[in-house]
Formats: C-alpha cells, structure tokens, sequence
C-alpha cells in the first residue's frame, strides 16, 4: 500500500521538475515548485504512517508548509518587482546576467 | 489494500495527477492555479487515507486557501495574457526528457525496495501527539519559523514596495 503512495509522490514530484524545466511564464515555474513540495510532503507522510510514527512526519510536513508559505511570498514579491520593471514574467526574457 | 480505501486512493490519485499534468500543460496561468488547487485537494483527501485529518485541514486552509488565493491575486494583479506557444527549443526538450528519466527512475527506485512490514501503532491518536511533539521536542524549529514567516512579511514589503520616485526627495 505504502509503495502506491511512494509511487504517486514520486509521479507527481517529477510532474514539477518537467514544469520547471519546461514553462518559461515564470509563475507557472512556481507552482511547479509547489507540486514539488507537495509530492515530497505526501511521501514523509506515507513513509511516516508506514513506521508507525504518523505524528512525526505530521510535525515535519507542517514545516515544509511554512516554509513554502514564506517562499512563495517572496517569490511572488520578486515576480512582481520583475514585472514593474521589464513588463514581462518571462524567464527566458531576464536575461540581463547570461550577457 | 482493502476495497473501499484502494478505490478511495485511486479515485484520488487520478485526481492529483490530472491535476499536476494540466498545470504542466495549461496554456492559461489561471486554468493552471486552479488546477493545482484541485492537486492540493486531492492531496489533502490522501493525508485523510494516511490518518492524519488535520494535515488535510492545514492543506486545505493554507494551500488551497491561502497560498493559491495569492497565486491567484497576482496573476490578476499582473494582467498577464495567454503564454503563446513559441516551439520547443532543443535544450527545453533535452530538460523535459530529463525530468520523465527522472520521474520514472524515482518510481523505479522507491517501488523496487521491500518495505519492512507496517508498524502496529499506525493508527494511533493523531491530535494529542502532534501537539506534543511540536510544542515539546520540535519547540525552538517552531518558534525560528514563526521568525522566518515574520522575516519573509517584512521582505515581501520591502521587495514589492513601489519606490518613490527620486525628484520627490528635493525638500
């Protein structure tokens, strides 16, 4: 039972990584990071229950969900800066550092 | 697995993949937001199977609620249009490929592995033990987050502040 769940987290954290790798709107970039952390959540989760120490992966996957909170507000702080200043959120249009 | 949990967990399962699948492809970022929100909540119907209510209710209220409704203020707020599809690159089809390599080794990997037979303790009560754990053991990680969500506030601030414009400065 425990491998399904392992098996889910794993389709959905590479379902992120292929977002990531592949959208340029930089905002769907992000969500795609969110998937991430989600798919990695669900797997402590799993792997917890499985060790009979549900309680434990709960407190940890609490954390990664503050955490993610505080990034995402300041990620969506810098794409909003981004936007007021080249008038795009396009990741392959910021490229002022590449030369 | 046992009938009902097992289609519960399927019906789920589809549900969040979908979901993942249509965020990765959706040309429009509102139809992606809410399509992660439909993610989240499968995501939390899943923490339910696994035991935990109050992770689903915490995947409910900050992700699905908060944290996509943010999402969603500032797609709105940026007056984006539709991404235009503008052909695949090939270093953007070597990535993508790359991460389908990656998805399907990381299934692989985690599913070969026999786990070890579930504990007894399993279904214990939830509630009084992620209170104590949190508030007892993981008591000073608790506090340095509240430091880091109130850090994170003030820099948003500064970060999406917009700046006075120099020539009002003269006084």
């Amino acid at each position: 039972m425990t491998s399904w769940y392992l098996a889910l987290g794993a389709i959905l954290f590479a379902l992120g990584v292929l977002g990531f790798a592949v959208r340029r709107n930089s905002l769907i970039m992000f969500m795609s990071v969110e998937l991430m952390l989600n798919a990695v959540n669900l797997t402590i989760v799993a792997l917890a229950h499985q060790n009979g120490a549900l309680a434990q992966g709960v407190v940890l996957a609490l954390f990664v969900i503050a955490v993610a909170a505080a990034e995402v507000a300041v990620g969506l702080a810098i794409i909003i800066a981004l936007y007021r200043l080249r008038e795009t959120v396009d990741a392959d249009e910021v490229r002022t550092l590449r030369g | 697995m046992e009938g009902l949990e097992g289609l519960a967990f399927f019906v789920l399962a589809a549900m969040a993949v979908y979901g993942a699948l249509n965020v990765v492809l959706r040309r429009n970022p509102v139809a992606c937001a809410l399509f992660l929100v439909t993610t989240f909540v499968a995501l939390a119907g899943l923490f339910v199977l696994l035991g935990s209510g109050f992770l689903a209710a915490i995947q409910v209220l900050v992700y699905a609620g908060a944290i996509m409704v943010l999402f969603l203020f500032v797609i709105m707020l940026l007056n984006l249009e539709k991404d235009l599809f503008k052909g695949i690159s090939p270093l953007r089809f070597i990535s993508g490929l790359l991460a389908v390599i990656l998805g399907a080794s990381l299934v692989w990997g985690l599913v070969q592995p026999a786990l070890p037979p579930p504990a007894e303790k399993a279904m214990a009560a939830e509630g009084v033990d992620v209170g104590q754990i949190l508030f007892e053991r993981y008591l000073f990680p608790f506090e340095a987050v509240s430091f880091l969500l109130l850090a994170a506030m003030i820099g948003v601030i500064v970060i999406a502040k917009r700046r006075a414009p120099v020539t009002e400065v003269k006084r």
